[in-house]
């Protein structure tokens, strides 16, 4: 249904402070950053040659696509586990399930972060538990390498990847899961081969929004990494902030953001914003 | 239109004897919290036979078929298939073809696929999954339509389909749970026939539900009528529409007129009472009604005549509104004492009663019509 013209012109009104707040504090600076990457040090390719040449570059691009393939998988799979629950369970499973969605958004991704070097680190909870049981003898390498990152990062993303699977399950008609067991599939068929395909639109979704968080992620790869681990928001500050070669640094930021982007149109194919909420 | 038919081989293979499940339902009852969906059910299904639930919403219908697909517990009672007690037979392993409303068909799979999953499940060979789902196709007639996805079929085809996947694996029994109430009114029409036919050659037990009178009494060989979760009437299609056992059953099954009639004994061949200060005769009988009653027929039982005849019963009233239906006309009319009557008469018998005015006389057979307690449900 179409608004009359005074409608769509109030909607406008109310979404314009934050468009304008966008303008005024992403694109242009964005395009501030597209500047720099092709004029210094001096105007040219130089920088997009660069990067498609220097090993440094290269394979921190390929450790990130790695780690975000990997956190995706790991992040679906659990969240997926969690909203059949949270979906499907008893009403105490559900309330369960709930708070352990929650309760992560509450706690900031810097805490969150240390809490796991507390946790991995050599001689965090789980070595000197380990080690005290006689497990091992030597603590495992468990923090400021990729695992410490895909785990960090997992945790971090688990709740993002709920919400589409969650709507995506909920608009499943109870009754072709019926209709299955009554001519005789188990419960195990039934998930495998008619509620995990039918909610297929919800783990493309859910997949696509944790690599493109993945992608961009700082905090946490940059303090369970502990600088081995070096993803490409880090790259981007470290050539910022750190060695003053700001067109590569821009550079590495206009292709991230341009891959990003693609990635988002593809989301939008598949899944509608309502359901990522 | 394609129909669905089956060759004679296939018929044979399929009406083996004992292939029919018969069903028997002992006291059964579902509470939903403090909510009574289903009483004390008892009801025994032939083997065979085409039985319909039909009752109005909330009636506990539904509950019932659930039950007897294994989608719901009941609360109390037994269930036996065959002899052999299914009470707490999980769904998967009670092998019952289901319709469900809206098809429940799988939006991920082909029509093929659709039909297969049954028999896939039941682990049978890629070449009898084929031959068996061919077949099937060209039962339902949906011959060209194999590789095409749910949503991209009509309304009748998705039927067509969900019959063909709750029938392809040749169940004891086959629950239909208000099947065509998506359809249209000329092809539920259609697709009630090929249902009919498809029970024949089947021969296998089939419970249906649904809320729609007429239908349940095109197509059944027996009327279940539920109400308030109780089983009130199970007889032929003919018993509960001549014979109701009570007031709502009367109503349910079809429009009905209540006289009121007073000082009701035994007589011979009957029963006989006083209706407007008429006497009237009644080849009902009256053993359990005696005093004031309500005397139930039919608006096609009824006629309407000029003047009163001394062969029938018969009551003065005035037509209030006639409309002409084609085939008949059907006249709405208010006896003297006040009680709304309504007649399906030939258009000559209308047009000549009314040809002296408004009033005439409402008459009808003695052997039609059936005395319910006054007042009572």
């Amino acid at each position: 249904m179409r608004g009359t013209l005074s409608d769509r012109m109030g909607a406008a009104l109310l979404m314009a402070p934050l468009l304008l707040f966008l303008i005024l504090a992403y694109a242009w600076p964005f395009l501030g950053v597209v500047k720099w990457s092709f004029t210094l040090p001096t105007p040219g390719l130089e920088q997009y040659h660069a990067l498609l040449t220097d090993d440094l570059v290269q394979s921190v691009f390929i450790r990130t696509l790695r780690i975000a393939a990997i956190v995706t998988v790991v992040s679906v799979t659990a969240a997926y586990a969690i909203t059949v629950v949270w979906v499907r369970g008893s009403p105490t499973q559900r309330v369960l399930a709930e708070f352990c969605i929650l309760v992560p958004f509450w706690i900031s991704v810097l805490t969150r972060a240390f809490g796991w070097v507390a946790l991995l680190s050599n001689r965090g909870l789980i070595n000197t538990w380990l080690q005290s049981i006689g497990f091992i003898s030597e603590p495992l390498t468990l923090v400021r390498n990729e695992f410490g990152v895909i785990v960090g990062m997992s945790h971090f993303l688990i709740p993002f990847a709920v919400f589409p699977l969650a709507s995506a399950m909920r608009s499943l008609d109870e009754r072709v899961l019926l209709a299955a067991r009554g001519l005789g599939s188990s419960r195990m068929r039934t998930f495998w081969t008619v509620f995990v395909p039918m909610t297929r639109s919800g783990i493309i979704g859910s997949a696509l929004i944790t690599f493109v968080f993945s992608l961009g992620f700082f905090v946490t790869p940059a303090i369970l990494g502990g600088g081995r681990s070096v993803m490409i928001a880090e790259l981007i500050y470290l050539r910022i902030f750190q060695s003053p070669d700001w067109g590569l640094g821009a550079a590495i930021s206009v292709v991230l953001v341009v891959f990003v982007g693609a990635l988002m149109a593809l989301l939008f194919r598949y899944v509608k914003p309502k359901q990522l909420v | 239109m394609p129909t669905i038919s089956l060759g004679t081989e296939e018929r044979a293979r399929m009406q083996q004897p004992g292939r029919a499940a018969e069903i028997k339902a002992n006291g059964i009852g579902k509470s939903f919290g403090s909510f009574r969906a289903l009483d004390n059910l008892t009801l025994d299904i032939g083997r065979g036979e085409f039985l319909t639930l039909l009752g109005p919403s909330g009636s506990g219908k539904t509950t019932f078929l659930m039950i007897l697909a294994g989608f719901v517990q009941p609360s109390e009672g037994k269930l036996f298939s065959d002899g052999v007690d299914i009470t707490n037979r999980p769904a998967e392993q009670r092998a019952a073809g289901m319709v469900f409303q809206g098809y429940a068909l799988f939006p991920h799979m082909s029509v093929e696929q659709n039909i297969a999953f049954p028999l896939k499940v039941r682990k049978k060979s890629a070449a009898e999954i084929k031959t068996r789902v061919g077949e099937m196709v060209e039962r339902v007639g949906l011959k060209g339509h194999e590789k095409k996805l749910p949503a991209q079929l009509s309304g009748g085809q998705q039927q067509r389909v969900a019959l063909a996947r709750a029938l392809v694996f040749e169940p004891g029994v086959l629950l239909l749970d208000e099947p065509f109430s998506a359809l249209d009114k000329s092809l539920r029409g259609q697709m009630q026939a090929e249902m009919k036919r498809l029970h024949q050659e089947t021969g296998t037990t089939f419970v249906f539900v649904t809320h729609d009178q007429s239908e349940a009494l095109a197509l059944s060989s027996r009327v279940a009528i539920f109400n308030h979760g109780k089983l009130l009437q199970v007889g032929r299609p003919d018993e509960v529409y001549d014979r109701p056992a009570n007031r709502f059953v009367a109503e349910f099954l079809g429009e009905i007129n209540m006289l009121p009639v007073k000082g009701v004994r035994p007589a011979d061949n009957g029963a006989t009472g006083l209706c407007e200060d008429r006497a009237v005769n009644m080849r009902c009988k009256a053993e359990t009604i005696k005093g004031d009653a309500i005397l139930a027929i039919r608006p096609e039982d009824m006629s309407i005549a000029p003047e009163a005849s001394v062969n029938e019963n018969g009551i003065a009233a005035t037509a209030v509104a006639s409309t002409y239906l084609g085939a008949a006309t059907k006249l709405d009319l208010t006896t003297r004492q006040g009680a709304k009557v309504t007649v399906s008469v030939p258009n000559e018998v209308a047009a000549a009663a009314l040809s002296k005015g408004n009033s005439v006389w409402l008459t009808w057979p003695a052997e039609k019509g059936f005395l319910l307690p006054d007042g009572g449900q």
